[in-house]
């Protein structure tokens, strides 16, 4: 059973707007007027012969952060990688059903997928810095997709290492190796990386799981500034990291053969009361 | 139960020292024998060095005189393979890492047929060379068809290497680069090849070493006339066939024979120490030391 917010439910009268956002930071779209931005219909994913995500429908909404929580295995990262097509690099991978973003069709087969991926960045779980200074890390990237002068380059350089809290930390030391930092510095470099191609909308893979406490709790206030800036969708299996930064929630659950979505709603719903006994059930703790 | 724990302390005892005698005896053996090779390279050539041998043309079939056009022909040789086989060998190693998929059809039958090229025998390859280089394309005997002979042979070598270093880069990366829309060039230009350019670069030097050392490939492909060599297309004689020729062919060559092979030798210590500084030391540093 999927279910799906239709465009303004979360205006529903009886219920108080404010309320809905979860988390200290209100900044970004009121999110009880929510545009969506990327709408998933029937959405299916397999590997080979293999299904990992099953008829999938979801609306995404700009300027949100939404969570996809939910067990190991049931086709929340096949979901994030078909939203930014890197399901492309998988041999064997068939991706069915639609995606819009902003309403175009990003499965279409002539899409220039370079173009999708610089508007639709992605964080991944391990932090993979490239292994190059500081500076080329970020400049590499913007340099291919045309960015030549030097003033530009090091406006974007600065914006983005402030963005992500990391400038003051490294702005001596551009050009010592990215692998030499921290594990925290480094995911936050990679968000950094991203965010200087100016996406609208961020896809993250459980960035906090590879990280300790400290460094995780950086990182997830970072995520948290990135509202209403940025269309976040988080995979994470903290739910408590849900809970205090998303805006929305996905709970997706492992079916006879293959993931699927079980409920999707505002995340305070999701938590507080949710409309499938699965969802009560592993949010509370009891299974998953 | 306690027996049993006796007996297995009292194997310990007697087998503990007699793997350590043979790990250490065999290390010893290996190491024996290369220093037995080089200490007799010296003893007989060692006193013929000198700047004259390295620089002068050889008189006499070789018996005196040095060794200067050799050498020429030896570099020439060896660029010729090198710049023919590291474009070929490393577009075919990013062929089977980055373009086809793992355990494609293709990919396999390119590497078996790099596993049956790397197990011919090099005389193979010197008639093959021969027959196709020298007589086919018309090269005759000349540095073009000894090089292009050679680059035939390490190619497997290069590219094998080659591969495996850049498998062993972690997909991470890869991910990481086409998520930010980069093409695969550009992940290949400033990501990929770098992070395995320590393993291209052994890789290459294990290849010229091979090269250098090889003797039958060269023997009918790039001849072994001793004169300088004025272009590619001249006859030129590696070192590997002239210490071949001086040992086998002339009488009274043999103290020659010494000296260049121990050139040759430490021409390989050279190659080979230069691989492994570079390897441990300069392209790690670059990439992961802060």
């Amino acid at each position: 059973m999927t279910q799906t917010l239709d465009r303004h439910s979360g205006c529903s009268p009886s219920i108080d707007a404010g309320t809905y956002t979860v988390g200290p930071l209100q900044s970004g779209p009121p999110c009880c007027v929510p545009e969506p931005l990327i709408r998933v219909t029937n959405l299916s994913v397999s590997y080979g012969d293999h299904p990992a995500l099953k008829d999938v429908t979801l609306d995404i909404y700009k300027g949100c952060i939404t969570a996809l929580i939910g067990p190991s295995g049931c086709g929340k990262t096949s979901f994030l990688s078909a939203l930014n097509r890197l399901t492309d690099m998988i041999p064997g991978c068939r991706v069915e059903g639609g995606i819009r973003i902003g309403g175009q069709d990003i499965l279409a087969p002539r899409l220039d997928v370079s173009a999708l991926r610089r508007e639709v960045g992605m964080i991944f779980q391990k932090p993979n810095p490239f292994p190059l200074p500081i500076r080329r890390n970020i400049e590499m990237p913007l340099r291919e997709h045309g960015m030549k002068k030097r003033a530009d380059l090091d406006e974007t350089l600065e914006r983005v290492l402030t963005d992500v809290g990391l400038w003051a930390e490294v702005k001596d030391r551009l050009d010592k190796p990215a692998l030499a930092l921290s594990g925290g510095q480094q995911q936050r470099l990679c968000i950094a990386r991203a965010l200087a191609l100016a996406p609208s909308v961020l896809l993250m893979d459980e960035p906090c799981s590879a990280l300790d406490p400290i460094a995780s709790g950086i990182v997830e206030d970072m995520i948290a500034q990135l509202r209403g800036r940025y269309t976040v969708v988080i995979v994470t299996h903290n739910l408590a990291q849900a809970k205090r930064i998303a805006n929305y929630a996905a709970f997706f659950w492992l079916r006879e053969r293959g993931g699927t979505l079980v409920e999707f709603g505002h995340c305070r719903q999701i938590f507080e009361a949710p409309a499938h006994d699965l969802t009560a059930a592993y949010v509370s703790g009891m299974r998953g | 139960m306690f027996e049993a724990g006796r007996f297995a302390m009292v194997r310990g005892r007697v087998l503990e020292p007699l793997m350590t005698l043979a790990v250490w005896g065999s290390a010893l053996l290996v190491a024996g024998a290369f220093l037995w090779l080089v200490g007799d390279l010296l003893w007989h050539g060692a006193e013929r060095l000198s700047w004259a041998f390295l620089s002068s043309s050889p008189l006499n079939a070789g018996r005196t005189g040095g060794i200067g056009p050799i050498l020429v022909s030896t570099l020439l040789i060896l660029g010729v393979a090198v710049a023919a086989a590291v474009p070929l060998g490393l577009a075919t190693a990013v062929l089977l890492t980055e373009f086809l998929r793992p355990r494609s059809r293709f990919g396999r039958l390119v590497g078996l047929s790099l596993d049956v090229l790397a197990g011919v025998p090099s005389i193979v390859f010197g008639l093959f060379g021969n027959a196709f280089f020298s007589v086919f394309l018309g090269l005759g005997f000349s540095i073009l068809s000894g090089g292009l002979t050679l680059a035939c042979m390490v190619l497997p070598i290069l590219i094998r290497t080659a591969e495996a270093s850049l498998r062993a880069v972690p997909d991470d990366w890869r991910l990481g680069s086409a998520a930010l829309g980069l093409s695969r060039t550009a992940a290949l230009r400033h990501i990929l090849l770098p992070a395995a350019s320590s393993g291209l670069v052994a890789g290459l030097l294990l290849g010229v070493g091979r090269a250098m050392a090889e003797t039958a490939a060269l023997i009918f492909t790039s001849g072994y006339v001793d004169r300088m060599p004025s272009s590619l297309f001249d006859s030129g004689r590696a070192l590997s066939v002239h210490i071949y020729d001086l040992s086998m062919n002339v009488a009274g060559g043999d103290g020659n024979a010494y000296a260049s092979a121990l050139v040759l030798i430490g021409l390989l210590i050279l190659i080979n120490g230069t691989a492994l500084y570079l390897a441990e030391h300069w392209l790690n540093r670059r990439i992961i030391a802060p």
